[in-house]
C-alpha cells in the first residue's frame, strides 16, 4: 500500500514534469531533418556541421584564380580592395597576433574560415561553392599563411583538428548576465 | 443635365467663390501681421493613403564610415542618422541608422514566403510563419541600437558623424524568451547562434542569459512593419548590445553549447579581457545634439541645451552638463521617463553671454557607471597624455564642443 503511493506520487511528479515543459501555445510546425540540413550552416569550433567533402591546396591555389577571389584580395592575397589574406611579412614573432587581422592566420579557429567563406563568398555569388571547394580555398588559404604543410587533405575531420597559432590566445566574451556592469572599476 | 441641376451647380460655384474670399480676407487681417502660407499642399491619393512630412524640412542622414552608400552596385554600407535636428526620443523609421557587416543588398522579402527556425539544443524544433509569430503575446518597447564604429574623431565636424549610428524605435514583437520556453531550452544550452537570410547570412553568437532576459523578435517599428533597411519582416533585438548583435532579416535561432566565433564575432576577436568586456555591452554615453558641431548660435542669449544619453546597463539615472569645458557641472532635466536601453532626452535652460565656450554631457545610468572623459579613458589605458586618445571598446567617451565668440560651434575632440 504505501508503495503504491509512493509510486503514485512519482507518476504525479512525473506528470508534473512532463506538463511544464510542454508548449504552452502550439504555435508552428516541426521542422523537417531536410529543412534543417539546408540551414544549419554556422559551423562551430568542433566541427560538428561541417559537410561531407575534402579539398586540397593545389585545388585551392586554381579556384582562388577561377572563382575570381583575387579581383578583390590580390593575386597574392593582398594589395587589393578586399582584406588581406596573407600575414603581413613581419619575419619571425613571438605572439601570432602581430601577423595582422588577417582571417587564415588571426581566426582561433579554421571552422570560422570555412564558415565564412561558404555562407558570404564570393561577393556576388554567396552559396554557390561546392563543399569540395570550400575545403579546398581554404587549404591553400592556410598553407599561404604556413598553418599547414602543402599536401594536407581538408575534410570534416582534419580541419576542426587544425591548430591555429591563435588557439588560445585570445580574449574570451565575459559571462554575461543582467544588471551588470560592463567592466567592474572602468574607468572610475 | 436638367436646368435645375445647373442652377444648382452654378449657385454652388458661386458659393465656393464667395466662400474662398471670405476666406482670404480672413487670411488677411487689416494689420497684415500673420504670415501668408506659401500656398496649399493639394490631396492626392498617395498623400491620402502614406502622409509625409513638408517639403521645408531636410533633415537626412548620410553614407558614414568613409565609404559611400549606396554604391555603384546598390549595397548599404553605413547610414547615419541626423541627430543634430533630432526632437524627442524616437528617430522617425526613415531617419533610423543602417549598419550593414560588409555592405549588403537590402533583401526584398515577402513575408508570406518567409520563416524563422528555432533548433539546437532544445526539446522541440519549430518553424514560425510572421503570421504564427503575430499570434504570440507581444511586447511593445522603446530601444536604442548603436553601432560599435559609433566613434567620434576629430576629423568629424558634426553630431551626425560623430554620434549619428545610433537611433532609437518603439519596437514591438515577440520576447525570444517566450518562443525557447516554446521550444524547451536543453541542459547545455549556453549560447544562440542567430542568423539572417541577406547574401552574407549575417550571425552572432549571444549568451543564453541575454536571450531569455530582454531580446525581442521585432515585427513592428514605430508603429508599423519593421522597415526593409531594418530587417524586415523580421528582427532580433537585443538592447543594450553592440549594433551587429541585432540580426535583420532573421530567420534562424539555433541554441548551442559554445561560443561560434562566427565571423561577426570574429569582429570583435581581441587579445586584451578588458577591452573584450568594453566591446559588448554598451556603456552610459551621452552627446548633446543642440548646439553642436557646425550649428551656430545667431546671438547672445537664451538657449535650450538639448541631448540624448543612453546606456546598455538599463536606465539613464542622471545626466551632467558642464558649460566650462568639464570644470563645473549642473544636473540637466531629463525629459520624459527613462526607459531601460533607449534613448533618453535631457535638456537645461542657458543664457550665453556671447564669450568662447566648451559644452560638454556626461550620463550616470541606474548601474552607476560614469560615461568617462576622453582624458579619463586615456590615464585607465596608462596612454601617453601627448599622444591622441584611442578608446578601446566601444567608445562612450564624453563628446566636448567648443562654441566661439562668434557663435559657432565645433568638434573640441584634439
Amino acid at each position: 500500500m504505501r508503495l503504491l503511493k509512493l509510486s503514485g506520487l512519482l507518476l504525479l511528479a512525473v506528470g508534473v514534469c512532463a506538463q511544464a515543459q510542454s508548449p504552452t501555445y502550439g504555435l508552428g510546425r516541426t521542422p523537417t531533418a531536410e529543412e534543417v540540413a539546408a540551414w544549419d550552416i554556422a559551423i562551430s569550433p568542433d566541427g560538428k556541421e561541417l559537410p561531407a567533402g575534402s579539398g586540397t591546396v593545389a585545388e585551392g591555389e586554381e579556384l582562388y584564380v577561377l572563382k575570381t577571389c583575387f579581383v578583390c584580395h590580390g593575386l597574392n592575397g593582398s594589395g587589393a580592395t578586399a582584406p588581406r589574406l596573407i600575414k603581413r611579412d613581419v619575419g619571425e614573432v613571438d605572439d601570432p597576433w602581430d601577423y595582422g587581422r588577417v582571417l587564415p592566420i588571426r581566426s582561433p579557429y579554421a571552422t570560422t574560415v570555412w564558415d565564412y567563406i561558404n555562407r558570404g563568398m564570393p561577393l556576388g555569388m554567396e552559396g554557390t561553392l561546392t563543399p569540395d571547394e570550400v575545403y579546398s580555398i581554404v587549404a591553400y588559404l592556410l598553407f599561404l599563411n604556413d598553418v599547414i604543410e602543402e599536401d594536407v587533405v581538408l575534410d570534416q575531420d582534419s580541419l576542426p583538428k587544425i591548430e591555429m597559432p591563435n588557439r588560445n590566445n585570445f580574449a574570451r566574451v565575459p559571462d554575461w548576465f543582467p544588471g551588470q556592469p560592463r567592466l567592474e572599476g572602468y574607468p572610475y | 443635365m436638367s436646368s435645375k441641376q445647373s442652377d444648382r451647380r452654378e449657385f454652388l460655384k458661386r458659393g465656393a467663390a464667395l466662400a474662398g474670399g471670405l476666406g482670404l480676407a480672413a487670411a488677411k487681417p487689416a494689420s497684415g501681421q500673420l504670415p501668408d502660407p506659401e500656398g496649399m499642399i493639394v490631396g492626392t491619393d498617395d498623400l491620402v493613403a502614406y502622409g509625409k512630412r513638408s517639403r521645408f524640412e531636410d533633415s537626412k542622414r548620410i553614407p558614414h564610415g568613409g565609404r559611400h552608400s549606396p554604391d555603384a552596385f546598390g549595397l548599404d554600407f553605413h547610414i547615419a542618422a541626423p541627430l543634430q535636428e533630432s526632437v524627442g526620443v524616437i528617430t522617425p523609421s526613415s531617419l533610423h541608422y543602417v549598419g550593414t557587416t560588409r555592405g549588403s543588398y537590402v533583401p526584398d522579402i515577402d513575408p508570406a514566403n518567409h520563416r524563422l527556425m528555432i533548433h539546437g539544443l532544445v526539446d522541440r524544433e519549430l518553424v514560425f510563419t510572421v503570421e504564427e509569430l503575430r499570434r504570440f503575446p507581444s511586447v511593445t518597447r522603446l530601444h536604442f541600437i548603436e553601432c560599435a564604429g559609433n566613434r567620434s574623431r576629430s576629423s568629424h565636424t558634426t553630431v551626425q558623424e560623430t554620434h549619428g549610428m545610433t537611433s532609437c524605435a518603439e519596437w514591438t514583437g515577440v520576447l525570444l524568451s517566450t518562443l525557447l520556453e516554446e521550444a524547451g531550452v536543453q541542459d547545455g544550452g549556453e549560447w544562440i547562434v542567430a542568423e539572417g537570410v541577406e547574401e552574407v547570412k549575417g550571425a552572432s553568437t549571444i549568451p543564453i542569459n541575454k536571450a531569455m532576459d530582454d531580446c525581442i523578435l521585432c515585427y513592428g517599428m514605430n508603429g508599423e512593419a519593421v522597415r526593409p533597411q531594418q530587417g524586415y519582416p523580421l528582427r532580433l533585438l537585443v538592447p543594450g548590445f553592440e549594433g551587429i548583435f541585432n540580426v535583420k532579416w532573421l530567420r534562424r535561432i539555433k541554441v548551442v553549447d559554445q561560443y561560434y566565433m562566427t565571423y561577426n564575432d570574429y569582429g570583435h576577436l581581441t587579445q586584451d579581457p578588458a577591452t573584450a568586456a568594453l566591446g559588448y555591452q554598451i556603456g552610459p554615453k551621452s552627446v548633446i545634439t543642440f548646439p553642436s558641431g557646425s550649428q551656430r548660435l545667431p546671438e547672445p542669449g537664451f538657449y535650450e541645451i538639448s541631448g540624448l544619453a543612453w546606456s546598455g546597463g538599463g536606465k539613464v539615472a542622471r545626466v551632467e552638463i558642464s558649460t566650462d569645458g568639464g570644470r563645473t557641472w549642473q544636473d540637466a532635466d531629463i525629459r520624459g521617463e527613462p526607459q531601460p536601453m533607449a534613448h533618453t532626452r535631457f535638456s537645461m535652460n542657458w543664457t550665453w553671454g556671447g564669450n568662447a565656450c566648451e559644452l560638454q554631457s556626461r550620463c550616470t545610468d541606474e548601474l552607476g557607471q560614469i560615461q568617462p572623459s576622453r582624458a579619463q579613458v586615456a590615464a585607465f589605458w596608462n596612454q601617453p597624455p601627448d599622444q591622441p586618445v584611442r578608446v578601446k571598446g566601444q567608445d562612450n567617451s564624453i563628446q566636448p564642443w567648443r562654441i566661439d565668440a562668434d557663435g559657432s560651434v565645433h568638434n573640441a575632440i584634439a
